[in-house]
């Protein structure tokens, strides 16, 4: 019988299950693969539950942004309100709109959810709490994500809608235009930690890659959210221009599975960030108690989730030449601009400097491409603002 | 390292199983009461005017075009941030040069317009 | 007990299938995404050649990008999905007679390479190797550059094609 440890509670449990299975008598093969069964269940549970909660917690954050009350019937603070959601959805007629390529309808938003629930696999809770430690985790997080880019355009064109079809074509330009930035900007921690293990890259934060790397962080987190398709880059479902974009004929509870996607999407990123950028689960005791470290995890997920949030709530939709522009005129520059100062300055720093000092002057360089960049923008802001007073004295006011 | 994938095979399987569920669940428990007019293409109450698939203007194309540029260059680096560490200086610097040789495939791109919505 | 040959000839199977529905089936959409299921089964077949990084590389690239670039030339060039005319021309037995031509050449080249067998034990990182032998100047750095401008050509090369002319406007 396995030694019970507390600190490390969820792994004794998993070598208890092993050890229970050996004692009835299997082959130690079939025992590691329903180990493996067990675990990603439990783990795929996780990843997939979440939203009841941050769903309730978004509308009711979102709320009080807005000076409002938000969800409050059901339940204390409304807490039971994303349940009640479900069983609306899960009643809800489920129609199939004249002429839609019925298996290619039904398979996008299941591709969906498991294109973001599939990143999960990868993510380290703590130090012994991993699904699978594959060398290349950050590299697959991204691959299994990019499946999800497919999954939109099967629903989008299978639903034969204009509008749907429409959506689709937004949603797919921008995704995969902003997962340029997003993961030149997961190579700069890449670069840093020598390795493409999560828990590697985890390991390697003595000190946590926000300072290392500030500005590889921002643009993660700014393309992190034009790939979920948010606000302030919901414009793929701009209800007032193109109804709701891609899901626009999905009903009941397919739509709630596309809804599904989007949240543990957000969430994924968030936990994407704080494993990549906050140190995952690194905090003080981590080594007696691993099971701390999953704590620390989630606190900073949620930390996270609430800067998305906070964003979301603040920020108009931009419009769709702003958007690209932003993209391919900005953040790919600059985080290719900041995977080649991180590559020059790491390595002109001197090896016997620690940790920290390597940190700090990392830092440093950052914050002088920062300036450089906040420059450059502000004379392109002047120049346009110049160009289109003279659009408008030439043309009066219509333009 | 094959026993580490299978964990991630596993887990994608549990992953199409997962949404599947509320799926058939809601198949058991929601009405059905089809209607000729209930199941017409949404769009505001209007009647849709000609086919779906229309043509797309080629804009989007040329941004999927110069993804997958990006895309492939971004893959090569990958092995090389991963040696960063142990690679000499001037070995960085070739990896920098790969780097600013697809800058320049950037610059291009913006020069000639490509890179402008219309 | 080892899977690993039973996950293999399914997965193979699969992928075959797969492979000849692309160019079977009518519909271009679904042509489009009978290639992608193809492409993923491939992945599944570096997995279980130990080749980790090819096969995420094959998720990112091939169906992350080039399948997506493939539906979306389908959709901007034909205004029909379905199409109907016939699906074979009268030249269809030089084509035939070409394919097997090739497959008896490749398979037989295949056939006679002495591939170098797999150290045993552990190898180490494969990834960390390969980005050593990527910029490593007795070994591939050439080949490295040269892809870089191989990009860059292939960039101005689509962008010149596929950019519509200033003067058509």
């Amino acid at each position: 019988m396995p030694e019970m440890n507390i600190g490390d509670f969820l792994v004794y449990l998993y070598d208890l299950l092993g050890w229970l299975l050996g004692v009835i008598g299997l082959h130690s093969s079939a025992v590691s693969l329903l180990q493996k069964l067990v675990a990603g269940f439990v783990l795929a549970n996780f990843a997939m539950l979440t939203p009841i909660f941050t769903i309730w917690l978004e509308r009711k954050v979102a709320a009080r942004f807005q000076d409002r009350l938000g969800p409050n019937r059901v339940g204390p603070f409304g807490l039971f309100q994303s349940f009640a959601d479900i069983v609306k959805l899960v009643i809800k007629e489920d129609i199939t709109p004249v002429g839609a390529d019925k298996v290619i309808f039904n398979i996008g938003p299941v591709l969906a959810v498991m294109s973001v629930v599939g990143i999960w696999a990868v993510i380290p809770f703590a130090s012994t709490m991993v699904g699978t430690d594959i060398n290349v985790g950050i590299l697959y997080s991204v691959a299994v994500g990019a499946i999800g880019t497919l999954a939109i355009m099967m629903g989008g064109w299978a639903s034969n809608n204009k509008y749907a079809l429409l959506g689709a074509f937004r949603t797919v330009s921008q995704l995969v235009s902003y997962e340029v930035p997003m993961i030149v900007a997961l190579l700069v921690p890449t670069l840093l930690a020598g390795s493409m293990r999560m828990n590697d890259i985890v390991a390697e934060q003595q000190v946590w890659f926000i300072v290392a790397a500030p500005l590889a962080m921002m643009v993660f987190l700014v393309s992190s959210i034009a790939e979920v398709g948010r606000a302030p880059f919901d414009l793929l479902e701009a209800e007032s221009e193109i109804v709701a974009g891609f899901h626009v004929e999905y009903t009941g509870m397919k739509f709630g599975v596309w809804m599904l996607a989007e949240f543990v999407h957000a969430f994924t990123i968030s936990a994407l960030a704080a494993v990549v950028f906050l140190g995952g689960w690194r905090g003080p005791l981590v080594d007696q108690y691993p099971l701390l470290g999953a704590i620390y995890f989630l606190t900073k997920t949620y930390v996270v989730y609430m800067v998305l949030l906070w964003i979301r709530v603040t920020l108009p939709r931009v419009r769709i030449d702003h958007m690209n522009a932003l993209n391919w005129k900005f953040l790919v520059p600059l985080s290719l601009a900041v995977l080649v100062v991180t590559a020059l300055v790491g390595k002109a720093v001197p090896a016997d400097v620690s940790a920290g000092g390597r940190a700090l002057v990392l830092f440093l360089s950052n914050v002088a491409l920062a300036v450089v960049s906040i420059s450059l923008l502000a004379g392109f802001s002047r120049k346009l603002q110049a160009v289109e007073q003279v659009s408008i004295d030439s043309s009066g006011a219509g333009g | 390292m094959a026993h580490e994938w299978l964990f991630v095979g596993l887990f994608l399987i549990i992953g199409i199983g997962f949404p599947v569920i509320p799926l058939v669940l809601s198949r058991i428990v929601a009405p059905r009461k089809p209607h000729a007019l209930k199941h017409q293409t949404y769009e505001c109450g209007m009647e849709t005017v000609g086919d779906t698939w229309v043509q797309f203007k080629a804009q989007y194309y040329i941004f999927s075009l110069v993804f997958v540029i990006f895309d492939v260059e971004i893959v090569f680096l990958f092995p090389w941030a991963v040696a960063y560490r142990q690679l000499p200086f001037f070995a960085v610097l070739e990896g920098v040069l790969f780097i600013l040789i697809l800058a320049g495939g950037l610059v291009y791109a913006w020069r000639k317009g490509a890179l402008d919505w219309v | 007990m080892n899977a690993t040959p039973i996950i293999f000839l399914v997965v193979a199977a699969l992928t075959l299938v797969a492979a000849f529905l692309v160019v079977t089936v009518r519909n271009l959409i679904h042509a489009a995404l009978w290639l992608v299921a193809t492409l993923f089964g491939v992945a599944v077949i570096f997995v279980l050649l130990d080749a980790g990084f090819m096969a995420t590389v094959q998720l990112v690239l091939y169906i992350g990008a080039i399948a997506i670039l493939i539906v979306f030339a389908v959709m901007l060039t034909r205004r029909v999905m379905q199409d109907v005319g016939p699906q074979r021309n009268s030249n269809w037995w030089l084509g035939a007679i070409v394919a097997a031509v090739f497959f008896v050449a490749i398979s037989s080249l295949l056939w006679r390479t002495g591939w170098p067998a797999l150290p045993g034990g552990d190898v180490g990182d494969t990834v960390l190797a390969l980005g050593r032998s990527l910029v490593n100047p007795d070994q591939y750095v050439i080949p490295f550059e040269v892809a870089s401008v191989l990009l860059i050509i292939a960039l101005i090369g689509s962008i010149a094609v596929a950019l519509p002319g200033k003067q058509s406007e």
